[in-house]
């Protein structure tokens, strides 16, 4: 039996009381959400946090809404609500690809979307699929709101733009027409972190060429989970095989994978590349109406 | 230490917990309801499923003091009228299990499954019970069960007969009296 080492725990009622319990309590407390990740590393102490803030009584952080162009995600909503959830599927199918090999139904159930990026896994999928969409974090404070981009909100393994008295409250995806996108992950056994993953979304103008495209990668080292070098290629160009097939060499090229037990580097790099050019292309197939 | 109130198995409880306390442990060891094995204990293997407000959940990986306001249901409270639930039935039918660890939480797994789909396919079912591991069967007789249990979930939901125990939702906290228990 693996229990925890002490620690407070509070029961926040809101958004506000959650930030008033951060200030209190600095950076020795951890918010609590699903807890699938942070309560086993809690067991492990490779977290020992002097204090909980359990954010899950918190309506305000749930929810999935369009307002105006942008897809909105309350931080707290589960898994299982972005995998179900009608709006995400049709605006975002490179989501709805991820949840389906995110942890298992059963985490799902509990497990968030907010808490998924703030515990800030370099494995974690939803980062790759928002940095792909070209999302935004909504981070609370004392002070008010600000946004970051989720390009620039993983500052490294296990660390976010998320300050300690801060919280991140939502998820705001742009809804641009013309385009769509894909999620592709290699796992060892279902429900594993990926070995890599790379989601792709692409928007194709009226000759079919690409005008713009977003690439995230999990689990192969690159910074922010993006490939900028990958994207700026495809811009412009014929949505041709030729052209996925490069734009995934590109990406494999400026990642930095690391050896580790669940396969050497050089596998893990192979991977990035052709799991980029997959995803692409399942997005080219679906943003021309060929692929459902 | 936080007071917790939760209804398990359809009986309500009113209890003290430590904050470090995982809802399997104050299952096991207040409550004594040991059917709820522990298994990895990192929310991997799925052993320690139980329902939690209809949802399943690991409960290894929930604080007791989570559960504080909630609904539970362990495989203990599914039986209902002395007749096991239609899982429990298919699971022992189909010969889905051979050491037993993981059938409390494969089928509170199911039952949840079978809540959103009541017609799985046999895919589906493997999907749906991704986060249960078993290490006997090779799973080929739990997707037996699993169908043959929502075939007959779904019969009995089409025919009029009356309230039978092959209920697609866990009946015990609505079937049992809501007993006031001060452990």
């Amino acid at each position: 039996m693996q229990v925890p080492a002490h620690f407070g725990y509070d029961r926040a009622t809101s958004i506000d009381h959650a930030l008033r319990l951060l200030a209190r309590h600095g950076d020795q407390a951890r918010v609590i959400a699903g807890g699938h990740s942070l309560i086993p590393m809690m067991k492990l102490r490779l977290a020992e946090p002097e204090a909980l803030i359990d954010i899950n009584g918190i309506d305000e952080l749930r929810g999935i809404t369009v307002s105006g162009d942008e897809l909105l995600i309350g931080a707290l909503t589960r898994h299982a609500d972005l995998l179900s959830s009608a709006v995400v599927g049709e605006h975002f199918p490179v989501l709805h690809d991820a949840e389906r090999v995110i942890a298992d139904p059963v985490v799902r159930n509990f497990g968030t979307v907010g808490g998924s990026l703030c515990q800030a896994d370099p494995s974690e999928d939803l980062s790759a699929a928002f940095v792909a969409l070209g999302a935004t974090g909504v981070i609370r404070g004392a002070a008010g709101s600000r946004t970051v981009p989720l390009r620039e909100f993983h500052l490294g393994p296990y660390e976010t733009a998320v300050a300690p008295d801060e919280l991140l409250v939502e998820v705001r995806v742009p809804i641009r027409p013309g385009g769509s996108s894909a999620y592709t992950k290699v796992e060892r056994r279902a429900g594993d972190w990926a070995v890599a993953a790379a989601g792709a979304a692409v928007w194709l103008g009226p000759d079919g060429a690409i005008t713009d495209a977003g690439i995230g990668l999990a689990a192969v080292g690159a910074e922010h989970f993006t490939a900028p070098e990958a994207e700026e290629f495809l811009r412009g160009r014929a949505g041709d095989d030729a052209a996925l097939v490069e734009a995934g060499k590109i990406a494999a090229q400026h990642c930095d994978p690391q050896a580790d037990q669940r396969g050497p580097a050089d596998y893990k790099r192979h991977l990035a590349g052709e799991l980029t050019t997959r995803a692409l292309r399942r997005a080219v197939a679906r943003a021309s109406g060929q692929e459902a | 230490m936080p007071n917790i109130r939760v209804t398990v198995d359809g009986v309500r409880y009113d209890d003290q917990v430590e904050a470090r306390n995982l809802l399997v442990h104050y299952l096991r060891e207040q409550l004594g309801k040991v059917g709820t094995p522990i298994g990895c204990d990192t929310s991997n293997c799925g052993a320690c499923t139980v329902l939690l407000d209809g949802l399943s959940a690991k409960s290894c990986s929930v604080l007791a003091v989570q559960a504080d306001g909630h609904d539970i249901t362990t495989i203990e409270g599914l039986a209902a009228d002395g007749r096991w639930h239609p899982l429990q039935r298919a699971f022992h039918e189909h010969h889905a299990l051979q050491c037993g660890y993981c059938t409390p939480g494969m089928i509170l797994a199911a039952i949840d499954l079978l809540r959103e789909n009541p017609d799985p396919s046999d895919e589906e079912i493997r999907e749906g019970l991704e986060g249960n591991l078993c290490r006997c069967t090779g799973y080929a007789n739990i997707v037996a069960a699993v169908r043959a249990a929502a075939a007959e979930i779904r019969a009995a939901a089409a025919a009029p007969a009356p309230r039978a125990s092959a209920d697609p939702v866990p009946s015990a906290a609505a079937a049992a009296p809501s007993v006031e228990a001060t452990p």
